[in-house]
């Protein structure tokens, strides 16, 4: 279709002006990061001041909540990504008795917000002691991000092509086998793209570690940096460096794989 | 929810998601064939970490949300008083009112920037699309606290908004943003405009690049103009893309709560409460849990609704 430069000329303007609104805020906070803490810092060093981050991350002890952060995405996405896989594969390669009906169960999975589930949560969780625990904390993730890594796989499992399998078991392997030697390697797009979805949900929730830890035992990056909103009214410079310590591995993380993401995000939620 | 991915609601879709109708007899006997207590045994472990760790505390919320507790002693059993609150409190029937002006930021906003944007967009086949594109999906994936936090100190007294107002002389417009019982709202909502806005025009991009360029040589051999061809082509078009948009972003302001946490914290006063804060606040603050519950009940049942709504839409066009 043939566009007049005029035109050519409006989109490129559009397509700046909107590029700028959305790195705004972006490019806001790490000019305040990198901004002088103190009018001797101000002095002392170059146009940018790189120590902010290394002050940041030893005074809101940053370090300390990434690692819980960590900790916590590693558990929920190495599970939930095997339970994932398995219950995907339940689905799509078999009809069994009720197959449909649990199917439907664990859709509903993917429709119940965080709010519903978390008030009961908290109270049964204390009563067992689990409360201020990396499992209090993952697990509940663990189990929102079944209900859509199912249907995630499901459909990728269905798609896949039955003459494999059918050749597969023909040569004598059994389930476990076609799973994970057959179907697991070829579907590896979908996988990757299921496990940076499950990294990015887990590392950016903040409701439930909220909840699950009262006594802020165990803190992950997002809550490290709201309680370091709440002690730092005064210095914005530290606060800053903080917000993008915590956003950083996800950003780069996209930069390199944002095709996966896009696209995943897309697919899921078109998908049917 | 993870994602708010907008999935069909039980019962609604029967095309795609569940088996289609008819499957011949020899398909369905090679699906079965080997089955036996195989599948049980895959879905196990999911299954019962999906039972325990969502499914009960869900009945649980039911449960409770019928009781008077303060989370400590003895509930009482109240029947459906906590609900009746839902109506009747004006502090949660503010709250869910402005969840409707957060739909309004979060989701009808973009959906009108992003359908003119994506047109112009797929129209122009421009050089550095691909940045476009990634640029725009950024706030996406960065954590809604880190996007609070920076939004923050744009809206703060001194911060680039009034700097940037100042400098051209609207020194009257320049206000706490986050401290005026009228602007605090809209304010927090337009931070839902920027984070939504990248993602519906990417999700309506893709749409749009399936449209056959025929209908708009077509549309324009009859002398529709731009304008003519956006309206009676291209939107009409994209009506399943519309439909997965705004089920997102409108459930994504439904639940807002870090952005909230985070900004105002409900204030100035009670003026940008939402649902979501009030299910914290209430159990976690205000040691009223049954009413919590309340309100993450009613919460559900009405993400429930617009997700079967809006799938009964998409299913009537097909």
């Amino acid at each position: 279709m043939r566009v007049s430069p005029v035109e050519r000329a409006w989109n490129y303007a559009i397509l700046i002006v909107f590029a700028l609104i959305a790195l705004a805020p972006v490019v806001t906070i790490l000019q305040r990061a990198l901004a002088p803490e103190t009018p001797a810092d101000a002095e002392a060093g170059g146009p940018l001041h790189w120590e902010n981050f290394a002050r940041a991350w030893e005074q809101g002890r940053f370090s300390e909540y990434m690692g819980n952060s960590l900790q916590v995405a590693v558990v929920v996405v190495v599970l939930a990504t095997l339970f994932s896989i398995m219950a995907g594969y339940a689905f799509g390669a078999f009809e069994f008795r009720g197959s449909r009906a649990l199917f439907y169960v664990f859709l509903l999975g993917i429709m119940v917000p965080t709010e519903a589930i978390v008030v009961p949560l908290f109270f049964d969780l204390r009563a067992v002691g689990l409360t201020n625990t990396i499992w209090a904390i993952a697990l509940p993730q663990v189990a929102q991000s079944v209900a859509f890594g199912t249907f995630w796989m499901r459909s990728y499992f269905r798609g896949a092509n039955r003459s494999i399998i059918e050749a597969a078991r023909l040569d004598g392997a059994g389930h476990s086998r076609v799973l994970w030697q057959v179907l697991v390697p070829v579907a590896r797009p979908a996988v990757v793209t299921l496990v940076l979805l499950t990294f990015m949900w887990t590392w950016n929730e903040f409701l439930i570690p909220l909840v699950m830890s009262p006594n802020a035992q165990l803190r992950t990056a997002p809550l490290g940096l709201a309680l370091f909103q709440g002690q730092y009214v005064q210095g914005t410079t530290l606060l800053a460096a903080g917000a993008v310590l915590v956003a950083l591995p996800m950003v780069i993380l996209y930069l390199f794989l944002q095709r996966h993401f896009i696209q995943g995000m897309l697919e899921g939620a078109v998908k049917d | 929810m993870r994602g708010g991915v907008a999935s069909p609601a039980p019962g609604s879709s029967p095309t795609g998601i569940a088996p289609s109708a008819p499957r011949s007899r020899t398909a369905r006997s090679r699906r079965r064939r080997g089955g036996g207590w195989a599948p049980y045994g895959f879905l196990l472990p999911g299954f019962v970490v999906y039972a325990v760790f969502l499914l009960y505390p869900l009945g649980r919320a039911v449960q409770i949300s019928l009781y008077d507790w303060d989370g400590l002693s003895l509930a009482t059993f109240v029947g459906l008083a906590n609900y009746a609150d839902v109506v009747t409190d004006p502090a949660l029937r503010d709250a869910f009112a402005h969840a409707l002006v957060l739909i309004f930021f979060f989701s009808v906003l973009p959906l009108g920037i992003g359908l003119v944007l994506a047109a112009l967009l797929t129209r122009a086949r421009v050089r550095g699309m691909a940045f476009f594109r990634t640029v725009v999906f950024l706030p996406q994936v960065i954590a809604m606290v880190v996007v609070a936090v920076a939004w923050r100190q744009i809206y703060a007294p001194d911060g680039q908004l009034n700097t940037a107002l100042r400098a051209v002389g609207l020194d009257a417009l320049t206000r706490t943003w986050l401290g005026d019982y009228t602007l605090t709202l809209p304010a927090v909502g337009f931070i839902g405009t920027w984070v939504s806005t990248g993602l519906v025009t990417v999700l309506l991009m893709a749409g749009m690049a399936r449209i056959p360029g025929e209908l708009y040589e077509a549309a324009t051999l009859d002398g529709a103009g731009p304008v003519r061809t956006f309206l009676s082509i291209t939107v009409p078009s994209v009506r399943a893309e519309v439909v997965v948009a705004l089920t997102l972003t409108i459930i994504a302001a439904l639940k807002t709560f870090d952005l909230i946490y985070v900004t105002t914290s409900g204030g100035p006063g009670t003026s940008t409460t939402v649902p979501s804060y009030e299910v914290y606040r209430r159990a976690f603050e205000l040691g009223e849990v049954g009413s919590a519950a309340a309100v993450a009940v009613v919460l559900t049942a009405l993400i429930f609704l617009i997700n079967v709504g809006v799938n009964r839409i998409g299913e009537r066009e097909r």
